[in-house]
C-alpha cells in the first residue's frame, strides 16, 4: 500500500507538470498576445500608438522570445515563488489571486460540506425508505434543485433578501470588514456570510448526490450481508449505518477531487451575480484580457488543486474500501 | 396439531409455526409466499425443509426471525418459540419487527446461515469483526474476550491458522472457508435453533459434504435444533430427522424422515422421490422438475394447489375444495384428498 501510496504520488508530479505546459499552452492559443489586446484597446479609446512602442512593450514582457523559452522562463520565476506580474493589473500576480484562492476555497468546501451534509442523510432516508411520501418529496425537490441554473437561485435569493428582508446579501464580507486586514472579527463576518453562496452552489450538487446516495443504496440494501446483519439481531439504523452506507460511500469519496473544479467552474455566473471575491470571475477576465500569466496561474493552481484532490481521494478510497486495498497491495 | 405431538412424545416442540402467511404486496399483485404453512420443530431434532423453487422456503426462514423485507409482511398466523425458563412460548409473529426482544433471538436464539457464501458478509470488515460485533450484540462480554471467543469458535469449525484468519477479509477466503466463517458466527451465541438456509448449494461436491458433516457434528455436540432448507432429497436423506415437504407456501406432507422416504403419502412428495433416480446411488443429485409448471405465485389454482399438476386429482373434489394437513399415523402429516374427505362447503 505504501509502495502504492507512492507511486501514486508521483504520478500526481508527473500531472501537475504536464498541467503546468498545458495551462502555458492554453494561454498561448488565441492568436494575438497581451500586446495585441492592450493596442487595440488604446486604439479604441483613440491613442495613437506606433510600432516602436509595441515593439518595446513586446521586449518588455519577454514576448519577442521563441514560445518554450517564455515557458521555461515562466517556471524558473515560479520555482523562486515568482508567478510574474499581471500585465493588466500591473501588480504581481499573487497579490491578486492571494486572498481570493483562499475565499476561494473556503466557499468550495462549505459547497461541499453543505452538499454531503444534505445528500447523505436525505439519500439514506430515500433508499431505506423507498416510494414512502417524503421519498417523493426529497425527489420533486431534488428535481428542481437540478433543473434551477444556480444563478437563478442567487438572482432569486437576492431579491426576497433585499425585498423583503432589506438585507445586502452579496459578498463575503460586511463593508466594514472589506478593506480591514484579517482578524478573527473578520475571519466571523466570513463565516457568517458562507452559507448562502453554499446553499446556492451546492444545491444542484446535493441534487444528484441524493439520487447517486439513493440508487447506490438501494444496491447495496439489497446484498445478502444486509440480511446476515439483521439476522444477527442488530438494530436496524446501526446496521444500516455500518454495512451498506459505507459501501455506497465510494462514489462519494472518488467524485471529491473534481468537486472543486466543478465547484469553480460552475460559479463564474454566481459569482458575478452575488459579487463574491472568488477566482472565478478572475480567471474569466484575465482570459478575455489575455492576461497570460494571470489566467496561467490560476489555472496552474486549479489544475494542482484537481490532482491533489483526486490523491487525496484515492488514498481515502483506500483506506475506505478494503477491496481496493488489496488489489492495489503490490 | 401441535397438541398432538406434543401428547406424542410427552415434550412441546422448540419451535411451532401454525398457520403462517407472508404476503408480498408488490405493485402487480399480491405473492402469497407463504400461505397457511404449520410445522413444528422438536429440541434437538433436525428437521429439513424440502420443495421446489420458490415454495416459500426462504420466506418462511425470514418469517420466523422476523426479517421479511417490504412489501412483505405476516399476514396471520403464529411462530410460538418456546424459551428455557419461561412457561408460556413467545409468539414471534407478534413481536414488533424491530423490536429488543426480537432482536435479542435473532443471532442469540435463532441464528441463521444462507446460501450466499460469497456475499454474506460485507467485505468492509474483517471476519473477525463481524463475529466479535456478534457476540457483543447478545453477551455482556468486552473485545478482548470476544475475540477469544471467536478464535475458539473458528477453531471448532475447523478453520486452519485460527489467529491469523480471524484478521482476514472474506473476500481472502475460499467458499468452503467462507461458509464455516458463516457457521461460526451463526453459533457465536449458542443459540436453540439453527437455520440453514441451502447452506451447501453455492459450493463444490467436496466441500458440501465437508458442510454437511460440520453441521451434522455441531448438531450432535450442542444439541440445538437444526432447521435446514434445500432442493436436495440426498441432504435430507443424510441430514434429518424429520422432514417439510413445501408446495406454494404450504406444507403439504410433514414427518419422520424414515416415513417421508419409505412411505410417502402426498402425490407431489411421491413425485419428488421418484424424480431422484436412487438417493442412495448419488445422494447429491439436483431435484429434476415434476411435470407441469409451477403456477404462476400470481394466481395460484382454486381448490388443492397441486391438482394441476397432480396425476390423482379427482375432479370435483380437488379443484374446489381445499385439503388441510391431517394426521396420517403418529407424526406422519398429510394434506390430501386422497386421505381425508373434504369437509367444509367448497369457497364460493
Ligand atoms: N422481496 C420479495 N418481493 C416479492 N416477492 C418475493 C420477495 N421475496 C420472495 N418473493 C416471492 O416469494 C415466493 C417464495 O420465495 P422464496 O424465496 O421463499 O422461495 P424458496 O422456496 O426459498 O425458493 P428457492 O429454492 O429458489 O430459494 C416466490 O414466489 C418469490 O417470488
Ligand atoms: S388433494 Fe387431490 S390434487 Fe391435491 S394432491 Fe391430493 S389427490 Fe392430488
Ligand atoms: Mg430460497
Amino acid at each position: 500500500m505504501l509502495t502504492y501510496t507512492i507511486r501514486r504520488f508521483l504520478l500526481a508530479l508527473l500531472t501537475i507538470w504536464a498541467i503546468s505546459v498545458l495551462s502555458f499552452a492554453i494561454i498561448q492559443l488565441p492568436p494575438g498576445d497581451y500586446v495585441t489586446a492592450y493596442i487595440a484597446q488604446l486604439a479604441s479609446s483613440g491613442v495613437d500608438v506606433t510600432p516602436e512602442f509595441a515593439e518595446n512593450l513586446r521586449q518588455q514582457y519577454g514576448l519577442d522570445s521563441p514560445v518554450y523559452v517564455q515557458y521555461l522562463k515562466w517556471m524558473q520565476q515560479i520555482s523562486r515563488g515568482n508567478f510574474g506580474r499581471s500585465l493588466e493589473w500591473r501588480v504581481p500576480v499573487l497579490d491578486i489571486i492571494g486572498d481570493r484562492l483562499w475565499l476561494t476555497m473556503a466557499v468550495s468546501v462549505s459547497a461541499v460540506l453543505f452538499t454531503w451534509g444534505l445528500a447523505l442523510p436525505i439519500g439514506i432516508y430515500s433508499a431505506v425508505r423507498q416510494y414512502s411520501i417524503a421519498d417523493y418529496i426529497f425527489t420533486f425537490i431534488g428535481f428542481i434543485g437540478l433543473a434551477v441554473p444556480s444563478f437563478l437561485l442567487a438572482l432569486i435569493l437576492m431579491y426576497v433578501g433585499f425585498r423583503y428582508f432589506g438585507a445586502n446579501i452579496g459578498g463575503l464580507f460586511s463593508p466594514e470588514y472589506l478593506q480591514a486586514d484579517w482578524s478573527l472579527g473578520k475571519l466571523w463576518d466570513l463565516i457568517k456570510h458562507l452559507p448562502l453562496p453554499a446553499l446556492i452552489l451546492g444545491t444542484a450538487g446535493t441534487a444528484q448526490l441524493i439520487r447517486i446516495m439513493r440508487a447506490n443504496l438501494l444496491d447495496e440494501l439489497r446484498k445478502p450481508y444486509v440480511i446476515t446483519a439483521r439476522a444477527k439481531g442488530m438494530s436496524e439504523l446501526r446496521l444500516i449505518l455500518k454495512y451498506p452506507v459505507r459501501a455506497a460511500m465510494n462514489p462519494f469519496i472518488s467524485t471529491l477531487g473534481y468537486l472543486f473544479p466543478f465547484i469553480i467552474s460552475g460559479s463564474i455566473i454566481v459569482a458575478l451575480v452575488l459579487g463574491l471575491p472568488t477566482i472565478g470571475p478572475l480567471l474569466l477576465r484575465a482570459l478575455v484580457a489575455q492576461d497570460m500569466f494571470l489566467a496561467g496561474t490560476i489555472v496552474l493552481f486549479l489544475g494542482i488543486l484537481t490532482v491533489l484532490g483526486t490523491f487525496i481521494s484515492d488514498i481515502l478510497l483506500m483506506w475506505v474500501d478494503p477491496r481496493i486495498r488489496f488489489e492495489r497491495r503490490e | 396439531m401441535a397438541d398432538q405431538i406434543a401428547r406424542a412424545n410427552g415434550q412441546p416442540p422448540m419451535l411451532t409455526v401454525e398457520g403462517l402467511k407472508t404476503y408480498f404486496f408488490t405493485d402487480e399483485g399480491t405473492v402469497r409466499a407463504v400461505d397457511g404453512a404449520s410445522f413444528e420443530v422438536q429440541a434437538g431434532k433436525t428437521v429439513g425443509i424440502v420443495g421446489e423453487s420458490g415454495c416459500g422456503k426462504s420466506v418462511t426462514a425470514l418469517s420466523i426471525l422476523r426479517i421479511v423485507e417490504r412489501p412483505g409482511r405476516i399476514v396471520a398466523g403464529q411462530i410460538l418459540l418456546r424459551r428455557p425458563n419461561a412457561k408460556a412460548p413467545v409468539d414471534l409473529a407478534l413481536l414488533e419487527a424491530e423490536g429488543a426482544e426480537i432482536r435479542a433471538i435473532r443471532g442469540g436464539e435463532i441464528a441463521l446461515v444462507f446460501q450466499e457464501p460469497m456475499t454474506s458478509f460485507s467485505p468492509h470488515y474483517t471476519i473477525g469483526n463481524q463475529i466479535v460485533e456478534t457476540i457483543q450484540l447478545h453477551q455482556d462480554v468486552g473485545k478482548e474476550e470476544a475475540r477469544n471467543r471467536t478464535i475458539e469458535l473458528l477453531r471448532m469449525v475447523g478453520i486452519p491458522n485460527p489467529e491469523r484468519r480471524i484478521d482476514e477479509y472474506p473476500f481472502e477466503l475460499s467458499g468452503g472457508l467462507r461458509q464455516r466463517m458463516m457457521i461460526a458466527m451463526a453459533l457465536s451465541c449458542n443459540p436453540k435453533i439453527l437455520i440453514a438456509d441451502e447452506p451447501t448449494t453455492a459450493l463444490d461436491v467436496t466441500t458440501q459434504a465437508q458442510i454437511l458433516d460440520l453441521l451434522r457434528d455441531i448438531q450432535q455436540r450442542t444439541q440445538m435444533s437444526v432447521i435446514i432448507i434445500t432442493h436436495d432429497m440426498g441432504v435430507i436423506a443424510e441430514m434429518t430427522d424429520d422432514v417439510i415437504v413445501m408446495y406454494l407456501g404450504r406444507v403439504v406432507e410433514s414427518g419422520p424422515v424414515d416415513e417421508i422416504f419409505h412411505q410417502p403419502k402426498h402425490p407431489y412428495t411421491q413425485a419428488l422421490l421418484r424424480s431422484i433416480p436412487s438417493i442412495f446411488a448419488e445422494p447429491r443429485t439436483k431435484l429434476p422438475t415434476i411435470a407441469g409448471s409451477i403456477p404462476h405465485p400470481h394466481n395460484r389454482p382454486t381448490g388443492c394447489p397441486f391438482h394441476p399438476r397432480c396425476a390423482e386429482a379427482m375432479p370435483g373434489i380437488c379443484d374446489r375444495h381445499e385439503p388441510r394437513l391431517r394426521p396420517i399415523s403418529e407424526a406422519h402429516f398429510a394434506s390430501c384428498f386422497l386421505y381425508h374427505e373434504p369437509e367444509a362447503a367448497p369457497p364460493s
